[in-house]
């Protein structure tokens, strides 16, 4: 156990072998899931189809509810997108190391789940056939959309960011995919060959790539702030009570790097026991990736109550109303149990025991993604039902339709993601070596200094025995 | 060409009264006082405006699109008489308030920038102005609006109205799809009509104060209703706006003794175009 922790016994062939086994035939779980999935997602896809024949009224939503399920799980998966740059970018170049065997599936992750959230806005269109008309295209009549609209800051934000972090992911993957060329035959052979683009391992293109890898990290953290900071101005930009708070940027990248977090470790432990991965995903980086996203937690907390300080000490009569009905409402199930998982459950992750149990772990970090939908939906429906109208104030829930496209994106995602584990490494198998490598040498220069300790230990006992 | 109207557009934005030289700026009074919230000018309202009747049930879900509506609220007892007569049900004899909303054409409407394809502007008139062929239903509008008085169409709601009833539509303007956002246009075709007479009659910049109406204040049987220019300082509404002290770009008006006026919601600096008059009662008798 304990050399399998440091990882520094693990020979070059073995992680190339356990890697690329990951890449062969399923097991027949790997089909059951991907049968569910296949199933949410068209069960969606049905649902859609309704809705665009009928009308938005099949959702159920209504005046003064004009934004609900969509626009929150819009939000949600738009953070979730966010983990994954930290671990690839962030990570990267602050030079934590023990990001390496995880970062492959976490910059997948913020692929698939941006993909994931780019689908709701379209569906929560009312005329989605008009939907490029936000786009700035020439047109014969000159006209243009409206700049000042955070929706075609939206629209900017999450086109460029779709962009830029599959460029990421595929330019990460590029050595990677030139070692699945060389094992792999057939129609894999085929892709991987084109993929790889004639990757040879020279220095020259290490060197090249390094230099590309690093300036797109430097291009993706900003890049990954501002869009979440653009999402968050779908609400700050308005003067809806509780919807217009100046804290609300940095309240949504926290919050997007907490439930990104808390999706890493949900899909780690997942993938571990799936692909018998425990050699490269050791309890050393859940434990590391568990106080990260414990310290992203108390940011986000931080933030949170404070919104809520500076609203109740404001005194402002719209957002204490709202805030309250927040508290003491129709909606105040929803609020306390949010509190309850994201707010006081990460403080299990103080204890050892917790960090270092997959199962602890993997449950809470499901707890925590519930927090964090539930935030989601808190932001956008109470302020709604309480807003400064009284005669319009109403309590209305999601209803059918709304739902089954919510599951159906989360069968979608996951689709994606299992797709992506069968046909792409997802564990980095050169960062992995390049790991043990570091390890190996470093064990191997404390031996060195064990041994001089040693031998001043002995000289010191002789100078005694004289 | 295109670049130089995006650049004319955007700087007319950064401008504070643009449209300060516009012969017309059109605005409302209601007499809060007068209005007994007999719905007459609701009916009207669906009758000139082809607003779609959505049923009882389609209303309980929120689905209604009266772009008029009546608000009632009750009073709190307050004086003597009040205390005598109140019972114990939630509609007491004595108290209720109402205050006919409709959209206020805000001169610095909240809902205007939030639209990411601009279907909704301010037109030199100062109306707040729905482009409904433009209009892509995100629905942004409608959250940021603060009166809450912009109407979604849920369900394509024309397509139930029943055989002869198509014929009482009216043909100065369009039934609306499934998808679009709608609100009062301050019976714009009427406007619309109102200055093309002013134009045929030789004065194409000044329409003549009543001589035109809209519908909510043609029906409305106690006159609570004023409608007319406030760029025009002999018309009605612009005196009615001077003699209770309202003016535009306040955001808190004058409070004293036997002035009433007031705009709803105005300390959120939104500068609508309707002006209420305070109800005022006597409690003691």
């Amino acid at each position: 156990m304990e050399h399998q922790d440091t990882m520094k016994d693990v020979a070059w062939a073995k992680i190339n072998a356990d890697v690329l086994r990951s890449l062969e035939k399923p097991r027949r779980i790997f089909w059951i899931v991907l049968a569910v999935c296949a199933l949410l997602v068209l069960s969606g896809v049905v649902a859609e189809i309704y809705q665009y024949r009928e009308g938005m009224g099949v959702a159920l939503m209504n005046r003064p509810h004009y934004w609900q399920l969509y626009i929150s799980n819009f939000v949600f998966w738009i953070g979730m997108s966010h983990s994954g740059t930290l671990l690839s970018a962030i990570l990267l170049l602050t030079k934590a190391d023990w990001r390496k065997p995880i970062y492959r599936f976490a910059e997948a992750m913020t692929l698939f789940s941006i993909l994931t959230a780019a689908i709701y806005p379209i569906i929560h269109l009312g005329r989605v056939w008009n939907l490029y008309w936000i786009l700035p295209y020439p047109d014969a009549r000159t006209i243009w959309p409206n700049f000042r609209s955070p929706l075609l800051w939206d629209a900017a934000a999450i086109t460029a960011y779709a962009t830029s972090s599959a460029l990421f992911l595929y330019i990460g993957m590029i050595p990677d995919l030139a070692i699945c060329r060389d094992n792999a035959k057939g129609w894999r052979k085929k892709l991987y060959t084109a993929l790889s683009m004639g990757w040879m391992g020279r220095a020259r293109e290490w060197m090249a790539f390094r230099k590309t890898y690093i300036l797109m990290a430097c291009f993706l953290v900003p890049l990954a702030v501002s869009v979440h900071s653009i999402v968050a101005s779908d609400f700050a930009m308005s003067i809806m009570p509780d919807w217009h708070i100046t804290s609300f940027p940095l309240y949504f990248v926290a919050g997007a790097l907490y439930s990104g977090c808390a999706a890493i470790i949900t899909l780690f432990v997942m993938l571990r026991h799936i692909f018998k991965f425990e050699a490269y995903m050791t309890t050393e980086i859940l434990d590391k990736t568990a106080k990260l996203t414990f310290a992203i937690a108390m940011a986000w907390n931080y933030l949170n109550l404070s919104e809520y300080a500076s609203i109740w000490y404001s005194n402002d009569m719209y957002e204490k109303e709202v805030l309250l009905a927040k508290f003491f409402g129709p909606y105040a199930v929803i609020v306390w149990t949010m509190l309850l998982c994201a707010t006081v459950a990460p403080f299990a992750m103080v204890f050892k025991k917790v960090r270092h149990s997959m199962w602890s772990m993997f449950i809470l970090s499901l707890v925590l993604q519930l927090g964090m939908w539930l935030e989601r939906f808190q932001i956008v429906s109470p302020p709604l039902a309480s807003n400064h109208e009284p005669w319009t104030w109403a309590v209305v829930w999601p209803g059918a339709v709304q739902l089954i496209i919510t599951l159906a994106s989360f069968g979608w995602f996951t689709m994606l993601f299992l797709i992506f584990c069968k046909i792409f490494p997802s564990v980095s198998m050169y960062e992995v070596k390049e790991m043990v490598f570091h390890r190996r040498k470093a064990s191997s220069r404390a031996r060195l200094e064990d041994l001089s300790a040693i031998k001043e230990e002995v000289a010191r006992a002789e100078e005694g025995l004289q | 060409m295109a670049l130089k109207r995006m650049l004319e557009n955007w700087s007319r934005l950064r401008q504070r009264d643009y449209y300060k030289d516009a012969p017309y700026l059109w605005g409302l009074t209601i007499d809060l006082n007068k209005c007994i919230g007999c719905g007459a000018c609701v009916a009207a309202c669906y009758a000139e405006n082809n607003v779609p009747v959505v049923g009882k049930e389609h209303c309980g879900r929120g689905h209604s699109m009266h772009w008029m509506r009546i608000e009632r609220y009750w009073d709190e007892p307050d004086g003597k008489a009040d205390i005598d007569q109140q019972d114990a049900s939630d509609y007491p004899e004595r108290g209720a308030h109402y205050i006919p909303m409709m959209c206020q054409q805000c001169n610095h409407a909240p809902c205007e920038p939030v639209c990411p394809v601009a279907a909704t502007y301010h037109s030199p008139d100062g109306l707040n102005t729905q482009v409904y062929n433009r209009c892509i239903g995100s629905r942004y509008c409608g959250n940021n609006c603060p009166y809450k008085v912009r109407y979604f169409n849920f369900f394509n709601f024309w397509k139930d109205l029943p055989h002869p009833l198509e014929m009482q539509l009216n043909p100065d303007l369009t039934v609306r799809d499934k998808g679009i956002m709608e609100k009062c246009t301050f019976c714009v075709q009427r406007i619309r009509d109102a200055k093309d007479q002013a134009n045929d009659e030789g004065h194409p910049e000044h329409v003549e104060d009543g001589s035109m109406q809209t519908a909510c204040q043609q029906s409305c049987p106690t006159d609570a209703i004023v409608f007319g220019n406030l760029r025009d300082p002999k018309s009605q509404v612009s005196r009615l706006w001077e003699q209770h002290h309202v003016v535009l770009n306040r955001h808190e008006q004058d409070k004293s003794d036997d002035i009433r006026g007031y705009r709803v919601l105005e300390e959120l600096n939104v500068e609508p175009c309707v002006m209420y008059l305070d109800r005022v009662r006597d409690v003691e008798v």
